[in-house]
């Protein structure tokens, strides 16, 4: 072998690994769009859980209207895991055309580390303000006025009961009758709770977890964690009834002290040892899921106190993609209406979109595994008209999680209200900056 | 031997032909040896030193994970606050639970290992299949094993409960509590490593001459003796390595308490009861984004293993010079 060769093999090696780190370091690339409306594009979606747009064959019916463009949806079942993806994404890019946003992660998008990297979908073509529930629309609106997401959907709550459980322990059972009996205020259903457990089938509780009631008062509250951009979940009235009410019903002994989602409170759900669980829309699922056949007919649905909202998605467009106008368009049409209800209808996700309300099917809709006969869609619906929008920060979701477990702190690891009062603030001062 | 002959050139060879070609013979001698090595350390340059240098120059800035391109310089103020700050609680709480954990799962793990890898040392019948046997935890995901361990140590109905009501015990929170969570911890990687640990040990004993054995059953020592004066001076490096290996393990221990709490696992349950260090290396880089902080705790990691390492060094120079 000549050196010559070897120098040239050696630099070839060299380059390689160069290669190699340039790649590992960053692949951003931010493009302009093409101005012909007829090009052959593709669209990607990113999104998490299930948005039901394959389901519904929405993806099919739009690229059937526009044979030049394609849609791969790029879809993770976790969250989490795909915030994660997407922070280092917006790092050091790689983004979809179209990126989808939790709620808890709406109030981050929104702030003004990070609603530079969105377009802004008010002025997109044929959007309509008035269409989406106005809250929905004011949480991905920054302070500046631009939107960066649309709604999709929205999880406003109800409470989900055994009927044959709240018989047993002498309580109505028909939704009508339990609704009157913590109508206007989470305090009587802690109230109900009492009444429950003086009577109640042994080896029961009233409710699964005091963290899914901490929820339901904060999120029907109008002050959560921030006033007038500030942070003030020491003294907001949202948190403090929340933490209250949440410490009263651990000290009464009317929560079983689950750890929402976790496989135990999965589990329990078959073993029938809760009587209600704070039920957002798409908790039916779970509830369906987990009880099983044997547990058929046992569950109904009734209006949550007050009305509140947990969990729902948007839909964004990153301003570095190649395709802004044709991305935006296709957010529009996903979140219209008609789209919406058929969403709606194939996987169960209320419409954060109110004139879907109006079509056939939603408002009407029962289900067949909880209380047959109940409204639920009227339940539904009646609740995500009537929330009151709170006001959000960057940090929302992170308090939001340390409260919730802080409450975790009383009903699982023996605190005083106290203790996990302190506990939490401590975990604050650590994490949010 | 004889040597080949060139037949095809005659005549005395050019001389400086003959300078040339041994510059290139002592040229190839020297740097071939670093050109075969150097696509390791080209690979290592790039997927190895520069993620740990970038991650030393992150930990010097307050940087977001999603926005990694400004980065505000702090700094020490990272490492200030780990050991002095808002974040030191969380901090010495799981440096303390690596090192609880560490000793809970590595110390027991040792000894069955050694104990297992003694029994299979003689002639049992069926031999094979249990040194087979002995590796299919090793072979086993961290995942699959952590959630069968979670459903066995479940409030709900799991086998750990069920056992202890047997006995007449009340069940017992293992999640909740901070020791029974860390015992159930170190359950699981105990159950997964300790058959790998045996399989060496086991490796090491068949290489200790027999003949040893049977000096030893002459001067009339019990079985029980033979393996203390002569199966554990004999392993006693392997017991070294494995110790080494062990704890390094430890320190880095992620999976299992991260799998294991479900929910809570991201920060090591709700009261941060199992949460080791490599749990609150990810819990503040991706749960809540702080990456510079995140890349501080990299490095303090990185510092203890090597004040590991040195102590390691340290013992097995003293147990070398005591033999």
């Amino acid at each position: 072998m000549s050196p010559h060769r070897r120098t040239r093999r050696t630099a070839a090696l060299v380059s390689a690994a160069v290669t190699a780190a340039l790649l590992v370091t960053g692949c951003s690339s931010a493009g302009t769009g093409s101005d012909d409306p007829n090009a052959k594009i593709t669209l990607s979606v990113g999104d998490f859980g299930t948005f039901g747009y394959k389901e519904a064959g929405l993806f099919d019916e739009y690229t059937k209207a526009h044979p030049n463009i394609t849609i791969t949806e790029n879809s993770t079942t976790q969250e989490g895991d795909y915030w994660t993806a997407l922070q280092t994404r917006l790092s050091g890019g790689g983004l979809d055309d179209i990126q989808a946003l939790e709620l808890s992660r709406i109030a981050l998008a929104t702030s003004e580390q990070l609603s530079g990297a969105f377009t802004d979908l008010s002025k997109a073509q044929g959007v309509e303000k008035e269409a989406y529930l106005p809250w929905k629309w004011q949480q991905a609106t920054t302070a500046q006025g631009k939107t960066i997401g649309l709604g999709t959907d929205v999880g406003p709550m109800a409470i989900c009961y055994r009927q044959d459980l709240f018989q047993a322990a002498g309580l109505p059972s028909d939704p009508a009758a339990v609704s009157a009996l913590w109508a206007g205020d989470w305090a009587k259903y802690v109230e109900v709770g009492r009444q429950y457990q003086a009577k109640a089938p042994k080896g029961s509780f009233f409710m699964d977890t005091a963290s899914g009631l901490y929820n339901g008062v904060v999120s029907s509250n109008a002050e959560q964690y921030y006033r007038k951009g500030k942070m003030v979940y020491q003294d907001s009235a949202g948190v403090l009834k929340g933490w209250q009410l949440a410490a009263e019903a651990v000290k009464a002994g009317v929560t079983q002290g689950l750890k929402e989602f976790d496989t135990p409170w999965q589990t329990a759900f078959s073993n029938s040892t809760f009587a209600t669980t704070v039920c957002p829309s798409w908790q039916q699922a779970n509830i369906e899921k987990y009880s099983g056949p044997g547990n058929a007919g046992k569950w109904n649905i009734a209006q949550a106190p007050a009305a509140g909202n947990w969990g729902g998605s948007f839909l964004a467009v990153p301003a570095s993609g190649k395709h802004v106008a044709q991305a935006q368009a296709l957010v529009v049409w996903l979140t219209a209406p008609e789209q919406q209800a058929k969403v709606f209808q194939k996987v169960g996700n209320i419409p954060a979109n109110q004139k879907a309300y109006a079509l056939p099917g939603v408002t009407d809709f029962t289900n067949p595994y909880i209380g047959p006969k109940a409204p639920t869609g009227q339940i539904f619906s009646t609740a995500a008209k009537a929330i009151t929008p709170a006001e959000t920060g960057p940090h929302h979701g992170d308090l939001h999680g340390a409260f919730s477990n802080g409450v975790l702190l009383m009903e699982q690891n023996n605190k005083s209200a106290d203790e996990a009062w302190a506990a939490t603030l401590q975990q604050i001062a650590s994490t949010v900056q | 031997m004889a040597t080949p002959t060139r037949t095809h050139r005659t005549g005395p060879p050019d001389p400086r032909r003959t300078s040339r070609r041994s510059r290139l013979h002592r040229w190839d001698r020297t740097a071939s040896p670093y050109l075969f090595v150097a696509p390791f350390f080209l690979v290592f340059a790039a997927f190895g030193l520069f993620p740990l240098l970038y991650t030393g120059w992150l930990s010097l800035h307050r940087v977001s994970l999603y926005n990694v391109d400004q980065a505000d310089w702090v700094g020490l103020q990272n490492y200030w606050d780990l050991l002095f700050g808002p974040p030191s609680h969380f901090f010495w709480n799981a440096l303390r639970n690596t090192i609880t954990l560490g000793v809970l799962s590595t110390v027991p793990q040792l000894l069955a290992a050694l104990g297992l890898a003694h029994l299979l040392n003689y002639h049992l019948p069926a031999r094979g299949f249990f040194r087979t046997a002995l590796l299919a935890p090793y072979a086993t995901s961290v995942a699959a094993a952590t959630l069968v361990f979670a459903l066995i140590f479940s409030p709900e109905g799991g086998m750990a409960n069920w056992l202890l009501g047997l006995v007449g015990a009340g069940p017992v929170r293992w999640e909740a509590g901070p020791w029974s969570s860390q015992f159930a911890v170190s359950v699981i990687v105990i159950w997964r490593w300790t058959g790998y640990n045996a399989l060496i040990y086991l490796a090491a004993m068949q290489a200790i001459p027999r003949d040893l054995y049977e000096a030893a059953a002459i001067d009339g020592a019990s079985r029980w003796r033979q393996f203390l004066h002569v199966t554990i001076p004999e392993l006693r490096p392997t017991i070294l390595f494995t110790v080494v290996v062990s704890s390094i393990g430890a320190t880095q221990l992620f999976g299992e308490p991260y799998l294991f709490g479900g929910q809570s696992g991201h920060q090591g349950g709700a009261d941060h009861q199992y949460e080791t260090l490599g749990i609150l290396m990810y819990d503040t880089g991706f749960h809540h984004s702080m990456l510079g902080r995140a890349s501080a705790i990299a490095w303090t990691m990185f510092g203890l293993l090597l004040l590991v390492g040195l102590a390691n060094t340290l013992i097995a120079r003293r147990l070398r010079s005591a033999q």
